[in-house]
C-alpha cells in the first residue's frame, strides 16, 4: 500500500472504490500486539501477548471487562481502545439499568460497529486505530466477535489480531472445528498455544500474556468475565511445556517466517474479506 | 371523588419543579376513564391473567367491550387498571420497543423481566415528572432461560412501585382476591385449577366491586405464546331470602 492522491482524508473514495485512510487504521490494527480469542458454546477466551514500552516500565493494557458477561481484548492505539472500552461499559450498564438484563452480546458487537462506521463518514473525524475481539456470554451462548475500524464485524468460533497473528491464525484453523465441545481449560491451553505462536520463539510466561474467560457451567451459573491469575497461567503454561517437547517450538518457528507477506500483497480492500 | 383537585391553574401539590410547563397547563391530576381489578397467577405452563371488560367514566359504567389485557411481543401479557388511555399510550411505547427489538432480527427477544423492568423506568420517571401513568400494570410471561422455562409475573404502579410475586392482584383485587389467592395458590396448578380460582376471585369482587361487570376475559402466556380468550359471564346467584321482600321489617319513613 503506498501513498496516493486519494489518502489525504477519509471522506475521499479512490476510483476504485477503496477508503485509504480506513485501510490505513486497519494496518494499525497489525502493528499491535498479538490478540487471540475463541470460544466454545459455552465458554470465551480472549488471551492477549503483553509488551512493555521499557524494561522499566509496566506493561499495556489490552483486556477489558466490559461487564459481567463480556468483555474485549484489543489491538492497536490502544488509547482508542480504552475509550471505546469505557463506551462499551457505558451501553451495557444503560442496558442493564432499564431492562435489568445483560446487553446481547451481538447487539453490544452491532453498537460498536455503527460507532466506528460512523468515523467513515465524516470529514472531520478520523477511524478509530483499534481492532477489538468482543468475547461474552448471553442467553444464546458464549460469543465471540470482531471489530475492525471499518465498522465491520463479523462472529468467530476463533481468530487472531495484531502483529504476527497469521501464525496464532494457522494454528486455530487446524483445530477449531471441535472447539464448541472443548471444556474451559481446553480453550485457555488452545488459547495460549496460540499467543505463542506469535511470540516467535520468545518464551512464553505468565508475564509475557493475559488470559480472561467468561463462560457458563454446566450447572447453569455464570462465571463472570475475569482476568486469570498469573500463578494460574503459569501453572497451565507449564503442564503445557511438560507435555508437548522441542518439536512443536520448531514448527511455530518455520511458520512465523512465511506470514507477513500475505497481508500486504492483497488488491481486495481488506474490510471487505 | 378522593381524586379531585382545585382547577386554578396552579399546580398543586409542590410543583415548583413541574411549572416549567409554563401558565395554563396541567399535569394529570386525577383519571377520567378507569379499569377496575386485574389478578394474574402463575401456574404450571406459564401465567393465567383476568379481569373485566369494563371501563367507567366516574361513577358510569360507560364502556362495556374494553381489552385490558393485551399480549407483548411473543413472551409476555400485560395487564392495566386504572386510567385507560394511559394505557394505551403504555401500549405505544411497547409497541415501539417490541417492534424495534424484532428488527435487529437476531434471535433475540425481549422477555418478560426485561418488559417489566422498562415500565417500571418509565412509571417512575413518569413521577418524577409529577405526570403519572395513572395505571396499575400485571406484567406476566414466561422464556426459555439457561435454566430452562422461567415464568414470570409482576407488578409496577403509578408510583413506581414494583414487584414479583406467584400471584398479582390491582385495585379492588388486593383487598378481595389475594387473601383467596394467598389461600389457596399452590405450585403447578394445572390450566383447570387455575381457572378455576381466577373465576372464585372474579366473582367475589363481581359481588363487591361496584364498577366491576359481568363480563370478563381470561388471557394465558406460555412457552407457546399468548391467547386471550372471548368473553364470557359468570353465573351469579341473587335468591337470598333478604332479597325477596326488601322493605320487609324496615321502620319509619325511609
Amino acid at each position: 500500500m503506498f501513498r496516493n492522491q486519494y489518502d489525504t482524508d477519509v471522506t475521499t473514495w479512490s476510483p476504485a472504490g477503496r477508503l485509504f485512510q480506513v485501510e490505513y487504521a486497519m494496518e494499525a490494527v497489525k502493528q499491535g500486539s498479538a490478540c487471540v480469542g475463541l470460544r466454545s458454546r459455552t465458554h470465551a477466551v480472549l488471551a492477549a501477548a503483553n509488551k512493555a514500552a521499557s524494561e522499566l516500565s509496566s506493561h499495556q493494557r489490552k483486556v477489558f471487562r466490559v461487564a459481567d458477561h463480556a468483555g474485549v481484548a484489543l489491538a492497536g492505539l490502544t488509547a482508542d481502545g480504552r475509550v471505546l472500552s469505557r463506551f462499551l461499559r457505558s451501553e451495557c450498564i444503560n442496558h442493564a439499568f432499564v431492562y435489568d438484563a445483560p446487553l446481547p452480546v451481538s447487539r453490544l458487537a452491532l453498537r460498536l460497529a455503527d460507532k466506528a462506521q460512523v468515523c467513515t463518514q465524516r470529514s472531520w473525524k478520523r477511524p478509530y486505530g483499534v481492532g477489538l475481539l468482543v468475547a461474552g456470554l448471553d442467553v444464546s451462548g458464549a460469543h465471540l466477535y470482531y471489530n475492525c475500524p471499518s465498522g465491520n464485524y463479523f462472529e468467530y468460533q476463533a481468530f487472531a489480531i495484531g502483529s504476527r497473528s497469521q501464525a496464532a491464525k494457522t494454528f486455530l484453523e487446524r483445530r477449531f472445528e471441535g472447539y464448541n465441545d472443548y471444556t474451559p481449560d481446553q480453550l485457555i491451553k488452545d488459547a495460549l498455544s496460540a499467543i505463542k505462536e506469535t511470540l516467535q520463539g520468545e518464551k512464553l510466561t505468565s508475564s509475557n500474556c493475559t488470559v480472561a474467560i467468561v463462560g457458563r457451567k454446566d450447572d447453569g451459573t455464570v462465571e463472570p468475565f475475569e482476568s486469570i491469575d498469573g500463578n494460574r497461567i503459569q501453572e497451565i503454561i507449564d503442564s503445557m511445556e511438560a507435555a508437548e517437547e522441542a518439536p512443536a517450538a520448531a514448527a511455530a518457528a518455520a511458520e512465523s517466517s512465511s506470514m507477513q507477506e500475505e497481508d500486504k500483497g492483497t488488491d481486495a480492500a481488506p474490510m471487505d474479506i | 371523588m378522593a381524586w379531585q383537585q382545585p382547577m386554578d391553574g396552579s399546580h398543586a401539590s409542590g410543583s415548583k419543579v413541574a411549572a416549567a410547563d409554563g401558565p395554563g397547563t396541567q399535569r394529570t391530576q386525577y383519571p377520567y376513564v378507569t379499569g377496575t381489578s386485574v389478578i394474574a397467577l402463575k401456574y404450571k405452563d406459564g401465567v393465567i391473567m383476568a379481569c373485566d371488560t369494563g371501563a367507567s367514566y366516574g361513577s358510569t359504567l360507560r364502556y362495556k367491550s374494553v381489552e385490558r389485557i393485551k399480549a407483548v411481543g411473543k413472551h409476555s401479557l400485560i395487564g392495566a387498571s386504572g386510567e385507560f388511555s394511559d394505557f394505551q399510550e403504555i401500549l405505544r411505547y411497547l409497541d415501539e420497543l417490541t417492534l424495534s427489538d424484532h428488527m435487529w432480527d437476531d434471535g433475540n427477544s425481549l422477555g418478560p423481566k426485561e418488559v417489566h423492568s422498562y415500565l417500571t423506568r418509565v412509571m417512575y420517571n413518569r413521577r418524577n415528572k409529577f405526570d403519572p401513568l395513572w395505571n396499575s400494570l400485571v406484567l406476566g410471561g414466561v422464556k426459555k432461560g439457561p435454566k430452562g422455562e422461567e415464568k414470570y409475573l409482576g407488578m409496577v404502579n403509578m408510583i413506581g412501585t414494583h414487584f414479583e410475586e406467584n400471584h398479582i392482584a390491582t385495585g379492588f383485587g388486593n383487598h378481595l382476591a389475594i387473601p383467596i389467592l394467598r389461600a389457596e395458590w399452590c405450585e403447578d396448578m394445572t390450566f383447570e385449577e387455575a381457572v378455576k380460582l381466577v373465576e372464585k376471585c372474579l366473582l367475589v369482587l363481581l359481588y363487591r366491586d361496584r364498577s366491576s361487570i359481568n363480563k370478563f376475559q381470561i388471557a394465558k402466556i406460555t412457552t407457546e405464546g399468548a391467547t386471550i380468550y372471548p368473553p364470557y359471564s359468570l353465573k351469579t346467584h341473587w335468591g337470598f331470602a333478604a332479597f325477596e321482600n326488601p322493605s320487609k321489617g324496615a321502620v319509619g319513613s325511609w
